[in-house]
């Protein structure tokens, strides 16, 4: 007489993630994009070690410097550390939380702190590299 | 077929529900507590309230003050041993509320603030910025997840109070996952489900104020009392309904009709202050003047033709402009949202048009100031219940406070009386809900060939009760609504599902829930043709005076074969003799 | 049909709406349905339409229509919404593609399962734990504007579970606690009459609590009430580290 009675249990769907999940919406491609970025930072980290390294041979190292293949990973690397240090310094207002009183001191203010702390900083760096 | 049980179940997760069973949860560890609600607890219409609850704290105030506000808001109506309780246990009730983390907003020193509200002559408002419903469920319902004791049914449809031996047992409950109806038993039953506002057709109220609790106590026989008063809140979007919280004009927010005039101080409402005078916005005056006056003012108004006309009915305007922009985003940035949201329009810088729109019911299940109602073993408390607190008029931030207050009180009687009750017939509660489940798989699962919709039925139920029973009521009016019920009740047998699906079925729990609206409709409509007088937010354009020689009483429906029966039930009066309700003066 | 039929000749728009009725299907579908269309709508009022006048069986959850329940959450277009918030006059005249929350399970058509997340909620201590006991009697604790402030926005959370729908790390690991939770947990510890920071740091401060974030970010854009989750979880990341420091460099100090 009842229709369906005996279905006490129903069977709830489980959508499985794609493993394109992460071009399915524009936040996270460069979600994933910024990312990979850090492969770069790191990337450059360890150029600086190397380099660090080989203070002792210049010309031979210079000669590599040169080379086209180091000339493009430069040119690529520059536009992915600045995008991923402008991310970065972008979100800091997001973990630093500065109160006065009631208010909160303005995003903008926190960001353009470390804008200019970083600003600062390549200052000091090119001038004692450079000069 | 199995049951759950439960030493006391509480039928409804909003405010009153979660204060009874944290009140539970709190004095009677021992004891288990059931939840039983149609909707996730934090989904309930209680978030819905902006503007505030009040409670004497502050030292200008006085518990006498707060009485006499609440009575003569109520014309006369409101029981006045219950309006004294309420009133005493009112502060403690929200100190403790705060104790429990609701974040109210504050004074400069820390502690809390007030905000003057419509009809009390002394600010005592506390208030969480305009959210202050949605602060207080979440502080309610985040507390409750401590108890170990608080059993949640999340997303079950009660759909019969079981009554066996003369008191009730628990309820037969839709669990809506599965589709299979089961007993719940308690030796006590607590109704929270609030109130029914969606039976007519331009409310604040969410789609789940149907009037459940007061329909199940209604078919027990248990009597539904005053229920021919209907608030109207005079400020809702027109068309959505959506409501713009009466705070906006406890902060200076004023009402201006076509003319850009102040039309209140036509309607004995005293005389209307400068907007930057700084007494103004004047307590018990003008905008700060009872709800149901400022609808009734509405109505006037567009007999007068100084109404502007819109696609969704005639609208006024609410002017909060002058507060300026810091003013608003800190005591009513809601307010802003939803203007902007669904309307298009920044308050800060145009006028709201807004309406008189149902807000909430007065009337409800008859209880006691314990919340005990005449059927042994079932309780009532909040919007569901009428003490009666609010009589024909209930005054802003009233009902949020009334929620803790009673919701423990009921959920203490409902202690006592469990503790001395005869064990639970689990055998015949539990054929009980097997009959319901019955019931229901004949009633809704079977093909029928029903030519009736649900949608269809809802709509000419809802536009009999504004047509019929809106502000303003006559006998011709009220005579052609309780016809035109009868007519839909008859025909709501007709109605036929497309859904016979026995997972998450809403068209079923839709189609109950329109049966409530009827049976809540049908007690509505029948008290207010008894009620041959005006009062409060019952008005009878044949019979515009108070008159308390035949009614200072409560009326009483119950349900019968035909109509149903009413009755007459007086009011307590203890120290405030009946007066004339003034406002505007001093 | 009468509905739609009638209304040809004004505008009407299209709904392709996830369907899925355990018992009946073994996989989801899509359905299409066109409903008038009118300027002042939301996809909720469509959706209400629908199954008002067009489908019965079209089953979904909805209560305040006011964006403060946080029962109607949806994706609408691939991108979580409240549906009572979200207007056809955005999409018109294209279509609009709904479908029930990413990342949970579907109970039927656009309802979920949302076990997880209010276990999650007890787990992480989502309630007032005060620092010092206080009789009512004496009234409230103080608490100043300014200290109000620093938890108000994380207490604005309707638990709509948005965040969790737009979170990919979700997505992949259900056994993250999740921004809502985290945003919660976050509330009651920056609330100054709360003494449960530690408390809630087992649950929090874990391998499933803030450090399986990855700042993806997509919550707080998401979220229809400015709770910023994803600030409250890098927030507690700062916490978290400068307690593991104080552990540390002064273990002394301990409990």
């Amino acid at each position: 007489m009842s229709v369906d009675a005996i279905e006490t249990k129903s069977k709830e769907y489980i959508r499985p993630m794609p493993a394109n999940w992460w071009m399915t919406k524009k936040t996270y491609v460069s979600f994933i994009v910024r990312e990979l970025t850090c492969i770069f930072v790191g990337g450059y980290a360890l150029f600086l070690l190397v380099l660090a390294a080989r203070l002792e041979e210049p010309e031979a190292f210079a000669a590599w410097l040169n080379s086209p293949l180091l000339i493009i990973l430069q040119i690529v690397a520059l536009p992915m550390v600045l995008y991923h240090s402008i991310t970065w310094i972008n979100l800091t207002p997001k973990v630093m939380v500065v109160w006065r009183g009631e208010e909160r001191v303005s995003p903008l203010v926190i960001a353009g702190a470390n804008y200019v702390a970083w600003a600062i900083l390549s200052i000091a760096i090119f001038y004692l590299v450079c000069i | 077929m199995e049951h759950q049980s439960h030493d006391i179940l509480i039928v409804g997760g909003g405010g009153a529900g979660l204060r009874a069973a944290i009140a539970i949860g709190e004095e009677n560890p021992n004891l288990s507590v059931a939840v039983v609600s149609k909707i996730y607890p934090m989904r309930s219409h209680t978030v819905s309230a902006e503007g505030g609850a009040a409670a004497v704290i502050k030292p200008n105030d006085s518990l006498e003050d707060h009485c006499y506000d609440t009575i003569s808001g109520s014309d006369w109506l409101a029981d006045q041993d219950a309006v004294e309780l309420f009133v005493n246990e009112a502060p403690a009730e929200m100190v403790q509320l705060e104790h429990w983390g609701c974040p109210w907003s504050r004074e400069p020193d820390g502690s809390v603030a007030v905000r003057p509200f419509g009809g009390m002559k002394i600010e005592r408002t506390w208030f969480a910025a305009d959210k202050t419903g949605f602060h207080m469920l979440h502080s309610l319902f985040q507390t409750a997840l401590k108890f170990n004791n608080v059993t949640r049914y999340d997303e079950w449809f009660a759909t019969k109070l079981l009554v066996h031996d003369g008191r009730c047992q628990g309820v037969a409950a839709l669990e809506l996952r599965t589709g299979q109806i089961r007993a719940i038993a308690g030796k006590g039953t607590i109704l929270c489900t609030g109130g029914a506002g969606r039976i007519f057709p331009f409310t604040t109220n969410a789609a789940v104020k149907t009037g459940d609790g007061m329909a199940l106590a209604y078919r027990a026989g248990v009597p539904l009392k005053d229920m021919e008063f209907v608030q109207y809140h005079p400020t809702g979007l027109p068309g959505t309904g959506i409501l713009i919280t009466e705070a906006s004009r406890g902060e200076g927010g004023i009402l201006i009709n076509s003319q850009g005039y102040r039309y209140l101080q036509d309607y004995d409402l005293g005389e209307p202050l400068d907007v930057n005078d700084p007494s103004h916005p004047r307590k018990r005056t003008m905008e700060l003047g009872p709800r149901d006056r400022l609808s009734q003012a509405f109505v006037q108004e567009r007999k007068k033709g100084e109404t502007i006309e819109g696609p969704y009915g005639d609208y006024v305007h609410l002017d909060v402009r002058h507060m300026g922009e810091k003013k608003i985003d800190k005591k009513i940035p809601f307010v802003r949202e939803l203007c902007r949201n669904y309307v298009g329009i920044d308050p800060v810088h145009e006028l709201i048009p807004v309406r008189p729109v149902v807000h909430y019911v007065m009337g409800g299940v008859h209880t006691n100031i314990e919340g005990e109602t005449p059927l042994p073993g079932l309780f009532a408390a909040g919007e569901c219940a009428c003490v009666s607190i609010n009589g024909a008029n209930r005054l802003g931030s009233n009902s949020l406070t009334e929620l803790l207050v009673f919701g423990a009180r009921a959920a203490r009687a409902a202690v006592r009386f469990g503790a001395q009750a005869a064990d639970i017939a689990v055998e015949e509660i539990t054929a009980l809900a097997e009959q319901e489940q019955q019931r229901i798989r004949e009633r809704f699962f079977q093909p029928q060939g029903g030519t009736e919709t649900i949608a269809g039925l809802r709509t000419e139920l809802t536009s009999t009760m504004e047509s019929g029973a809106g502000i303003y009521r006559s006998e011709e009016s009220l005579r052609a609504s309780c016809d035109k019920i009868r007519e839909l009740k008859q025909r709501s047998g007709q109605i036929e599902l497309a859904d016979h699906s026995l997972t998450f079925n809403t068209e079923l729990t839709t189609a109950l829930e329109l049966e409530y609206m009827l049976d809540v409709a049908e007690a509505l409509v029948h008290s207010a043709l008894a009620r041959t007088e005006s009062r409060g937010s019952h008005q009878r354009t044949d019979y515009p005076e108070r008159d308390d020689q035949q009614f200072l009483k409560h009326s009483l429906a119950f349900q019968s074969d035909g109509d149903p029966r009413i009755e007459y039930l007086d009011v307590a009066i203890t120290r405030w003799p009946p007066g004339e309700r003034v406002y505007g003066s001093k | 049909m009468a509905a739609s039929e009638s209304a040809q000749s004004a505008a009407t728009i299209t709904l392709e709406v996830f369907r899925y009725r355990p018992g009946q299907d073994d996989e989801p579908t899509f359905q299409r349905y066109d409903v008038p269309y009118q300027e002042d709508w939301v996809v909720l009022d469509a959706l209400n339409h629908v199954k008002d006048h067009i489908d019965g069986t079209l089953t979904y959850r909805w209560s305040c229509r006011m964006g403060v329940c946080g029962s109607c959450g949806m994706m609408v277009n691939g991108d979580p919404k409240l549906t009572c918030a979200a207007f056809l006059r955005d999409y018109y005249p294209d279509a609009i593609r709904i479908e029930p929350l990413n990342y949970f399970p579907v109970i039927r058509d656009l309802v979920i399962n949302m076990d997880d997340f209010l276990d999650k909620m007890s787990e992480v201590k989502t309630w007032l734990i005060p620092k010092e006991e206080k009789p009512v009697s004496e009234g409230e604790y103080l608490q100043t504007p300014a200290e109000l402030a620093h938890y108000k926005q994380f207490s604005m959370c309707i638990n709509c579970m948005l965040c969790y729908a737009a979170c990919p790390v979700y997505g992949q690991h259900p056994n993250f606690i999740g921004p809502a939770a985290i945003a919660l947990a976050q509330r009651y510890n920056l609330d100054s009459r709360d003494g449960a920071a530690d408390d809630r740091a087992d649950a929090i401060f874990s391998h499933e609590g803030i450090w399986e974030c990855t700042f993806v970010g997509d919550c707080t854009r998401v979220c229809p009430k400015k709770v910023d989750p994803a600030g409250a979880i890098q927030q507690a990341k700062v916490e978290a580290t400068k307690d593991w420091f104080r552990s540390v460099l002064v273990p002394w100090g301990n409990k």
